[in-house]
């Protein structure tokens, strides 16, 4: 055990060392390689051209491997592998597509994701914005938004733990010990076994995610409310607009650029939501989504690369739109430098 | 990422001077955060609780009465009536119901079993044929009767027993040792240090390369990196899988390796790591790398020198980052590590609990606790910089 942990220190002061190494030798290679003889005035610039438009590249190699090999040739190597057989072999043509159009598990999987994206952003958004303008007000603000926060940290599987705890049930006349069901039935109801519940128990899971990710919606649209010019408000006092007005006409429509950059963020990773389901349900009781359909693809009866395939790319042309709304803005920022 | 701009010209006015004037009443925006800090803190508190509780006492009770103990109901048995003696014109047996192990506080006791609780403790109780009982909260009693006791057998009674409650390191010397949370924990740390650190001097190289030297192509290769963060991970799975089976068939090596999974979790934080550091890196002043440049310094002497130091905050912004999202991981450690005991992370493992121990509370939520500690560390030490890097970009997620 300790050996283990020994030896990945070493693999890591070694990789740095490498990386390092890397860096510095392909720079004195270069050197090398194009030097700048004294006197030869000629010689000199053409060799330090070359170096300029070499060294870019040396900088930027390692990174450029590791994009290609592990993002873009996959990206493709995907979009190919959906046209063909469950081994990758044989050419279908679009039989994986018309599989996917027909598919029970499918369209369940798609009716959740559409769920989720309805709900989760939304909520997370709505929960941040309220709980951002409420702990700006109080001395114990910070500490608040904090605790708020920490669920970031916590992994999507911890998380489930956590929350199948609260949502344990026991059956007969056991004493409830999950939060949830010793509430309902304090207060008189039957207690449920709350993930297999029809329909209702997507939204069980939501609640996970939205525990997860209203801290991050917190931090930035607070800082964005912060930034909010004082004047703006100050004028609309004096034209004698009441709080809510305020935060309605004046706030938030000058937050709406951050409003955006959250409810997308959160969109993006709803879209590929997979530990929670996993965890919780592993996909039983209708709670399927695209993300699990597509590992469970992967892997079923020795696996199914076409289809599993098929879904992914489902989901990348669900984020395609924020992708070149990204791109767009990154571009204009740029310009604007 | 459009909020770049809005979010980093914050102002130093807090809006709390602004709302004050809006007269919501104060008391109730104080009740209201507290309520939703206590609802937000309340999942987490409840595994933390019933970790360090007794495993009896776990499916006894709700873990938000752990502070309180447990009631359960004991039958035992007074001594023997050849203890008698004689008091005053009365026989009596007396002693303490603790005799044996048990421990804890009476809190009523009764003669019958359908009626356990019938007399209070601390009075003397006619418990019939004139016979009188009590017994006491440290389980002491007096049992006497007016004539001499003539029964063979000891006097069975029913006590309601309020045990303390009890709080226990057990649930973590188990789990740490026989469910193999320890060895994950080794594992998972073995994943996320070099899968952290690696991917950090790959990208800061590269955003310089993207800041501050000119080439053909390098707004191309911005936009690239920026489609790039939102590229799901699903995407990149099966052509991987297919690779690393062929590279592994290829050299008679297994497929599975820590060294797989370090370059692919470096690859995959990359775009959102260069993004980020080059959103930095671009900004920082042009006449300290000018004036380095005149000074006949290279781009490598520069980039270690100078670009480097001053990179410190986007680089530990990027790092916790990293760390939390290799060591959080569930889906990459599944396709590129092996479910053996020397490669199983902490949440394959505690993944593969849920399976085979789900109910066993005591195993769960101390595991639990083990997975979510360090992250949680963490985030409480470099908040700072996690919501420095926030505000810097848009993040990547799961």
């Amino acid at each position: 055990m300790i050996s283990q942990i020994v030896s990945a220190i070493g693999v890591m002061v070694a990789g740095v060392f490498a990386c390092a190494l890397y860096y510095w030798l392909s720079d004195k290679l270069l050197s090398l390689a194009l030097p700048v003889p004294e006197g030869n005035v000629r010689q000199a610039s053409i060799n330090l051209n070359r170096r300029a438009t070499i060294r870019p590249w040396l900088f930027l190699g390692p990174a450029l491997i590791l994009l290609g090999v592990y993002l873009i040739y996959p990206v493709i190597a995907t979009f190919i592998l959906s046209f063909y057989d469950r081994s990758g072999d044989y050419y279908v043509g679009f039989a994986n597509y018309r599989w996917a159009f027909f598919d029970q598990q499918f369209r369940q999987s798609i009716f959740n994701n559409i769920l989720w994206l309805a709900v989760v952003p939304a909520a997370c958004t709505f929960f941040g914005l309220v709980i951002a303008v409420l702990t700006d007000r109080i001395w114990w603000g910070n500490i608040a938004k904090s605790i708020v926060f920490m669920p970031m940290a916590i992994s999507f599987v911890g998380a489930s733990v956590i929350w199948k705890f609260i949502y344990e049930f026991r059956g007969g006349n056991e004493t409830q010990i999950g939060l949830l069901n010793a509430i309902v039935k304090a207060v008189g109801g039957d207690p449920q076994i709350w993930i297999s519940l029809p329909f209702w128990n997507s939204f069980f899971l939501m609640i996970i995610l939205i525990w997860i990710q209203t801290g991050f919606a917190m931090v930035i649209l607070s800082a964005a409310l912060r930034g909010i010019p004082e004047e703006t408000i100050e004028a609309a006092v004096i034209d004698g607009a009441n709080g809510w007005q305020i935060f309605w006409k004046i706030m938030v429509p000058q937050i709406w650029g951050t409003i955006a950059v959250v409810w997308t963020t959160i969109t993006i990773l709803v879209l590929k939501v997979f530990d929670i389901v996993l965890t919780m349900t592993n996909g039983q009781w209708n709670t399927m989504v695209l993300a699990n359909l597509m590992f469970d693809w992967m892997f079923r009866g020795g696996g199914d690369s076409g289809r599993s395939a098929v879904i992914a790319l489902v989901i990348m042309l669900a984020v395609t739109p924020i992708m070149i709304w990204n791109i767009r803005q990154a571009h204009r920022d740029a310009e604007g430098h | 990422m459009a909020a770049t701009a809005t979010v980093s010209s914050a102002a130093s006015s807090s809006i709390g001077t602004r709302l004050r004037r809006m007269g919501l009443p104060r008391l109730f925006l104080h009740l209201s955060v507290l309520a939703i800090v206590i609802l937000w803190l309340i999942p987490t508190l409840g595994i933390l609780v019933t970790s360090v509780r007794d495993k009896e006492q776990i499916t006894a009770t709700g873990w938000w009465t752990a502070f309180n103990g447990s009631t359960q109901m004991e039958a035992v048995r007074l001594a023997d009536p050849s203890t008698q003696k004689e008091e005053g014109g009365r026989f009596v047996i007396a002693g303490s119901i603790f005799e044996g192990n048990a421990t804890g506080t009476v809190s009523a006791f009764g003669v019958r079993v359908q009626d356990p609780s019938a007399f209070e403790i601390g009075k003397a109780a006619d418990i019939g044929d004139g016979e009188t009982l009590q017994i006491n909260q440290d389980g002491s009693y007096v049992y006497s009767k007016g004539a001499a006791f003539d029964d063979k057998r000891p006097k069975r009674v029913y006590v309601s027993l309020a045990t303390a409650p009890e709080f226990t390191w057990q649930n973590y010397r188990d789990v740490l040792t026989s469910a193999g949370i320890g060895q994950a924990f080794v594992n998972s740390l073995t994943v996320a240090i070099p899968a952290t650190v690696i991917p950090i001097l790959i990208a800061a190289f590269a955003a310089y390369a993207l800041s501050w030297m000119h080439f053909p192509g390098r707004a191309l290769l911005i936009a690239v990196v920026v489609g790039l963060i939102v590229v799901p991970l699903q995407m990149a799975l099966i052509p991987l899988l297919t690779l690393y089976n062929d590279i592994g068939a290829f050299f008679g090596i297994n497929a599975r390796s820590y060294v797989g999974i370090w370059l692919a979790h470096s690859a995959f934080g990359m775009p959102l790591a260069i993004y980020l550091l080059r959103n930095y890196i671009a900004g920082l002043p042009k006449e300290i790398i000018e004036s380095a440049r005149v000074d006949g310094a290279s781009d490598f002497e520069i980039f270690v020198k100078i670009v480097l130091p001053l990179s410190f905050p986007a680089l530990a912004s990027f790092s916790i980052f990293q760390f939390l999202w290799t060591w959080n991981d569930l889906l990459v450690a599944m396709v590129f590590l092996g479910t053996g005991k020397d490669q199983l992370v902490l949440t394959g493992a505690l993944n593969a609990l849920l399976g085979s121990m789900g109910g066993k509370w005591e195993i769960l939520t101390a595991s639990a606790f083990i997975t979510i500690i360090v992250p949680i560390l963490v985030f409480f030490a470099l908040q700072r910089y996690l919501v420095r890097g926030l505000l810097a970009g848009s993040v990547k997620g799961g």
